[in-house]
């Protein structure tokens, strides 16, 4: 099967943390602006659970504008006149990277034979990655929410790799809140009949009602009550009066269904088991604990010479400004430079990738400096 | 570079190059900037403002939205060379123990602090008999983020029962130094350099 994404792969096989190794791993990435001649100029930005590669260039299968092309672009707070901008899909997704879809070494996808990966996992990748485009240390890696674990455990587990570590909207660890939600989306893919213990992939029938039912439980954690209330309140779809039925009689039911279908055109359910999964095991300080003692997180960053900006939102109640400050304070004790804000804005956890002013002024100035 | 307060630039001038700095309060950051920029010092700061905190960020500088009674906590013994808290002192919840926690994770402090009393405190405060509201302290009573006066004096014993060696101290009235002598009633502001005993 060709791959439509551009993509590397990797020469050696990834060691994963569950023991297992995934051998002739493909990483689909995309480059935005020009790398300088001593490679210096480089920024990774990694994407959160559902994003990909396309960070500010057309969606291949959506038609949709890149997701962070408010951000990224030339003159623009990641401007890509002056650095080159790398993003690539993570290991375990579905647009282009090795994950649950790919064909096994047997011919046959992996479905759920994927092994299960973690954080650090995806990490291993992307330095694969990097090293086959043969940068060493990146002027910065960037990531927002999921992206923002990625930026972390870049920079705990490849001290050297990065020179400066932005993570917006972020935590160091899932919490059992985090878990919670999770559990619920990854419940509903496999209590549908579709999804037939992860082997769909021949006849084309996916669990997209699961994978619908995800979306919508997870898009709900990525607004805030404020921004539900504004946007829907409790007025109706399309109609006078309540239809005394179960159709979506409400605006925010029927803007919850349209998040969930349009979701599965483009997601694989089991990419999503997969990714959730990794992020529900993120924990740098467990990852870095010596002995049988519970780890601390200023110890995972002990060995970094890299400054670091964390970012949170007021209403970012899924990593709220707590979290952040959780990994401020680590920094703060293992002596790294950390810039911290909690900045202002009523989108909620998805305030990253919207519109923010001081988010883009906070970027900037981080990067440039 | 903008014409730094002269309390921050006796500062900057007494701060070695190449040095570590933690800003307490650091506002805008204008003496970071100036640390880094001069004197190579690798100047952090803590900030309660956000919007301080981001105007500090955009200039590349690193600095931490926090709550300084709370997060000073958080950095290790003996993390900085210096600690400095510049018109500060006064707001904090408990001074005595910022005063130990500056000292505790910086080699040195300097604290500067508006003299409660300066004669035209004492002068308003006799004459009017209300609190004083000045050029230095612009804020009635029961919004000021002031909430523990303190003069020359006061300070000078508190630095003594804490058992913190006073290395050097300046004086400033109207945006210029003035001499040590009666500076409890001539000073506006004061500023200390001061080390942990011993």
């Amino acid at each position: 099967m060709s791959n439509p994404h551009r993509t590397i792969t990797l020469p050696d096989p990834l060691p994963l943390d569950s023991g297992q190794v995934l051998a002739g791993v493909e990483i689909a990435y995309e480059t935005y602006g020009t790398l300088n001649a001593d490679k210096s100029n480089a920024i990774l930005v990694c994407h959160a659970l559902t994003g990909d590669q396309y960070l500010a260039s057309t969606h291949p299968i959506t038609g949709k504008p890149g997701w962070w092309e408010r951000m990224v672009g030339p003159g623009l707070p990641i401007d890509t006149d002056r650095y080159h901008v790398i993003c690539a899909n993570v290991i375990g997704s579905c647009m282009g990277s090795t994950g649950p879809a790919s064909l096994a070494p047997d011919g046959a996808p992996y479905g759920m034979r994927f092994p299960v990966i973690t954080i650090r996992d995806m990490v291993r990748g992307l330095v694969g990655l990097l090293d086959g485009l043969g940068i060493g240390t990146l002027h910065a890696v960037v990531g927002g929410s999921m992206g923002g674990m990625q930026a972390l455990s870049l920079a705990a587990n490849f001290p050297d790799r990065a020179a400066r570590v932005l993570a917006i909207a972020t935590t160091a660890r899932h919490s059992a809140q985090n878990i919670a939600f999770h559990e619920v989306g990854r419940q509903a893919i496999m209590a549908d009949p579709d999804w037939r213990e992860g082997d769909y992939y021949a006849d084309g029938k996916a669990p997209d009602a699961g994978l619908a039912v995800a979306r919508m439980a997870a898009h709900i954690t990525y607004l805030s009550e404020e921004g539900l209330t504004e946007k829907f309140g409790r007025r109706l779809q399309d109609r006078s009066e309540k239809t005394f039925g179960f159709d979506a009689d409400f605006q925010v039911e029927s803007y919850l269904r349209y998040q969930g279908s349009g979701f599965t055109r483009r997601f694989d359910a089991n990419s999503y088991l997969y990714i959730t999964r990794a992020m529900d095991y993120f924990d740098i300080a467990e990852e870095h604990a010596k002995d049988a003692n519970e780890g601390k997180l200023a110890d995972a960053f002990a060995g970094s010479r890299a400054r670091f900006c964390l970012v949170s939102f007021d209403s970012d109640w899924l990593y709220p400004t707590a979290e952040s400050r959780h990994v401020v304070h680590a920094l703060n004790a293992a002596g790294a430079p950390v810039s911290f804000v909690e900045l202002s804005a009523p989108f909620g956890h998805d305030s990253f990738l919207l519109d923010v002013p001081a988010l883009d002024r906070v970027v900037k100035g981080f990067l440039d400096g | 570079m903008a014409e730094l307060r002269p309390d921050l630039r006796t500062i900057l001038a007494r701060i070695e190059p190449g040095s570590r700095a933690l800003d307490v309060g650091c506002g805008d950051g204008v003496l970071m900037a100036a640390l880094r920029d001069r004197s190579q010092v690798d100047a952090r700061g803590i900030e309660i403002d956000g919007a301080c905190v981001e105007r500090c960020v955009a200039q590349g500088l690193s600095v931490v939205q926090g709550d300084a009674d709370r997060d000073l906590a958080f950095y290790p013994d003996g993390a900085f060379d210096y600690a400095i808290l510049s018109q500060t002192l006064q707001t904090a919840a408990r001074p005595d123990h910022m005063l130990a926690e500056l000292l505790r994770v910086g080699r040195r402090a300097f604290v500067s602090f508006p003299n409660f009393a300066y004669w035209r405190m004492r002068w308003a405060l006799v004459s009017r008999g209300r609190m004083p509201v000045t050029r230095h302290l612009p804020v009635s009573w029961y919004e000021t983020a002031n909430i523990h006066h303190v003069t020359v004096k006061d300070f000078e014993e508190l630095a003594a029962s804490l058992g913190i060696a006073i290395e050097n101290r300046w004086f400033f009235t109207r945006e210029r130094e003035i001499s040590g002598s009666g500076a409890n009633w001539r000073a506006e502001y004061a500023l200390f350099e001061v080390s942990r005993a011993g």
